[in-house]
């Protein structure tokens, strides 16, 4: 056999080898949109907001004078909305997620609960704002304090929550769950023991992110109406409050182009609180997985 | 001289008065604020220079458009609507249902301002029939050469207020003739800024927003003089020709509404009081034109008898604020159109 020869054998190497790096390439352009687009993003708002992030930007009250004006209402506003939306959304999520994994019977009701997680898990935030006014502002008369918006807005991830501890729980070996059921554990005591410790990484990968999506929604704050101008921190779960991303969306209204300036420096503070707090979560995965019971 | 420090010396003398006077501690209390967005920098301006010499009393300032404060306002949810438009009689019924009554205080006047893009050279004043004719429902006028025959036959494109906002409502009303009618084909946003930037990037563009952003963008839209058609010529949009009445009929005065239960409360009271007392300054800083002197001595008269109901029913086009507070009947104030 000649396959040289042979008419119908052709190899085509150079053109196969030129696709291949076309691909290539197309892919890292991919790759490359994302980074790109953030990097121009971030280099725009240093040039535009860095001369505003002083020490002051931090612990002064929004101001109609740009020199004095901070961020210390939304900032404080964002961090509390943050604490008590996780606080709330945890317990639920992951108590949820644990039912459905571990003691839920498969059915097709079952099925359309997941469905439904699934999809809600999709809603635009808009809708649990509409959500959250009619049902914790209005009829629970919560008006439009602190506990509302942390309430909405853990509706609004608890869908994602559910979601990321089902898969965690599921990534655990059935090895594990089968021996401790054999030793005579209960179900509870391999829930806590061993699925939970196990799945933690994943638990607190997907709660992170959650909350981080948290931080930064404004249309669900816009909508249950959170307060714009607000020169004090909020003393109870009943004050009114307002969040980094409102007040950017405020600032950003304004005629005089120094406030442009100190949205730009607000939306600084906002990217490095969510890349510090996805950065926590590759942190706290990457020292649970080293010592994961084995 | 601020009113409090007037009235009782210092705060801790206000505080004491207060002890006094019902057994409770220092002038304290949360005022809830929302409303139009065109009122908003100036009754926060407000708020910031009162907390900075009152600490004690926590205020908070939302931005929901003059008609979904308004509904907050009917449902009790806040002490203070903004509003950029007199109340409607319907808003009026809603109050009065929830058992509630309101003080209506004019604060300020804003002019409107009609804006074109620095190219489009052919134009420099329009009368009030010529902007009616580009924005009436169901209007034809397309291309400038149909607003008037000797302007080039470029397309016309109209940026304005959202229908939601009383700006839209006022100028309709002054415009169109009649409130909340207009053609449905323009751009229209909230945001004053994307109007600007609109009409900045648009040679055949047309747009009307706050004087404040004219003021702010000068350098990049050109505002158009305006006939009123009342004999007073083109007049070009400016602080003086808004407060002196000529600038018409684009200029409109600011409302604050003020629950009249929560008029009676120290931190409401003290509040209001020291914004009308300081009205002009504080007006002025946040780039709008203040009422004058004797105005605003009839509004705090006004406040101070806790007069309810409103003087406009519904209309602000062509009044003059000052006689309506002096008690003079309304429709011989109002314009003949």
């Amino acid at each position: 056999m000649e396959p040289t020869s042979s008419p119908a054998f052709n190899p085509r190497i150079e053109a196969r080898q030129r696709a291949s790096a076309l691909w290539a390439t197309l892919l890292l352009l991919a790759t490359l949109v994302g980074i790109v687009v953030l990097v121009f993003l971030l280099v725009d708002l240093v040039i535009k907001g860095g001369g505003r992030l002083t020490g002051h930007f931090f612990t002064n009250y929004m101001s109609f004078d740009p020199d004095r004006a901070g961020i210390k209402s939304a900032l404080v506003g964002s961090l509390w909305l943050m604490l008590l939306t996780t606080l709330i959304a945890v317990p639920v999520g992951v108590g949820a997620a644990v039912w459905l994994e571990e003691y839920a019977s498969r059915g097709r009701l079952m099925r359309l609960v997941q469905l439904n997680i699934a999809n809600l898990a999709g809603v635009p935030s808009v809708i649990y704002g509409i959500l959250g006014l009619t049902f914790f502002v209005r009829f629970l008369a919560l008006d439009r304090s602190l506990l509302a918006g942390a309430l909405t807005m853990a509706l609004l991830i608890l869908p994602v929550i559910v979601i990321a501890t089902q898969e965690a729980l599921r990534s655990v070996p059935k090895g594990l769950r089968e021996s401790a059921y054999a030793l005579g554990a209960t179900r509870w005591q391999v829930i806590r023991s061993h699925l939970l410790p196990v799945a933690a990484p994943g638990i607190l990968t997907g709660v992170i992110l959650a909350v981080s999506r948290a931080v930064g929604e404004t249309a669900p704050l816009i909508v249950i109406g959170g307060f714009v101008f607000i020169a004090f921190t909020p003393g109870s779960l009943l004050d009114p409050f307002t969040a980094l991303p409102l007040q950017i969306f405020n600032w950003t209204g304004m005629p005089q182009a120094s406030f442009r300036e100190l949205a730009a420096a607000a939306i600084l503070v906002l990217m490095v609180l969510l890349l510090a707090m996805n950065g926590a979560a590759i942190v706290l995965r990457n020292r649970f997985e080293r010592n994961r019971p084995r | 001289m601020r009113p409090v420090r007037a009235a009782f010396g210092s705060r801790w003398m206000l505080a004491a008065a207060v002890l006094a006077g019902c057994g409770r501690g220092p002038v304290e209390g949360l005022i809830k604020i929302d409303g139009s967005s065109t009122v908003f920098p100036i009754t926060a301006l407000a708020a910031e220079r009162f907390m900075a010499d009152t600490s004690d009393i926590r205020i908070a300032v939302g931005i929901s458009g003059t008609g979904g404060g308004m509904a907050k306002f009917g449902r009790g949810e806040i002490d203070i609507s903004n509003a950029s438009r007199p109340i409607k009689d319907k808003e009026v019924d809603k109050v009065r249902a929830a058992g509630l009554d309101f003080i209506e205080l004019p604060i300020a006047y804003d002019g409107l301002v009609v804006a074109v893009n620095p190219e489009a050279t052919w134009v420099d004043c329009l009368t009030v029939d010529e902007l009616k004719r580009m924005w009436e429902p169901g209007s034809k006028v397309n291309s400038w050469k149909d607003v008037r025959a000797d302007f080039p036959d470029r397309p016309l494109r109209l940026y304005g207020a959202g229908t939601d906002s009383g700006t839209y409502d006022y100028f309709t009303a002054a415009i169109v003739g009649e409130e909340g009618t207009s053609r449905a084909d323009f751009t229209a946003s909230e945001d004053d800024n994307v109007l600007v930037t609109g009409v900045a990037g648009d040679p055949g563009a047309l747009a009307f927003f706050g004087l404040a952003y004219y003021e702010e963008s000068a350098d990049k839209v050109k505002a158009v003089r305006i006939d009123g058609g009342k004999g007073g010529g083109c007049v070009a949009p400016t602080f003086e020709s808004v407060e002196t009445g000529q600038y018409q009929p684009l200029a409109r005065p600011e409302f604050v509404y003020v629950r009249k239960d929560r008029a009676t409360d120290p931190a409401v009271g003290a509040f209001v009081r020291y914004y009308l007392a300081h009205a002009r300054t504080i007006v002025r800083d946040a780039q709008y034109v203040p009422l004058s002197d004797e105005t605003y001595g009839l509004v705090r008269a006004r406040f101070d008898a806790q007069t309810t109901g409103s003087l406009f029913h519904g209309s602000t086009v062509g009044v003059k604020i000052a006689d309506l507070l002096r008690g003079m009947p309304a429709d011989t104030t109002r314009s003949a159109r």
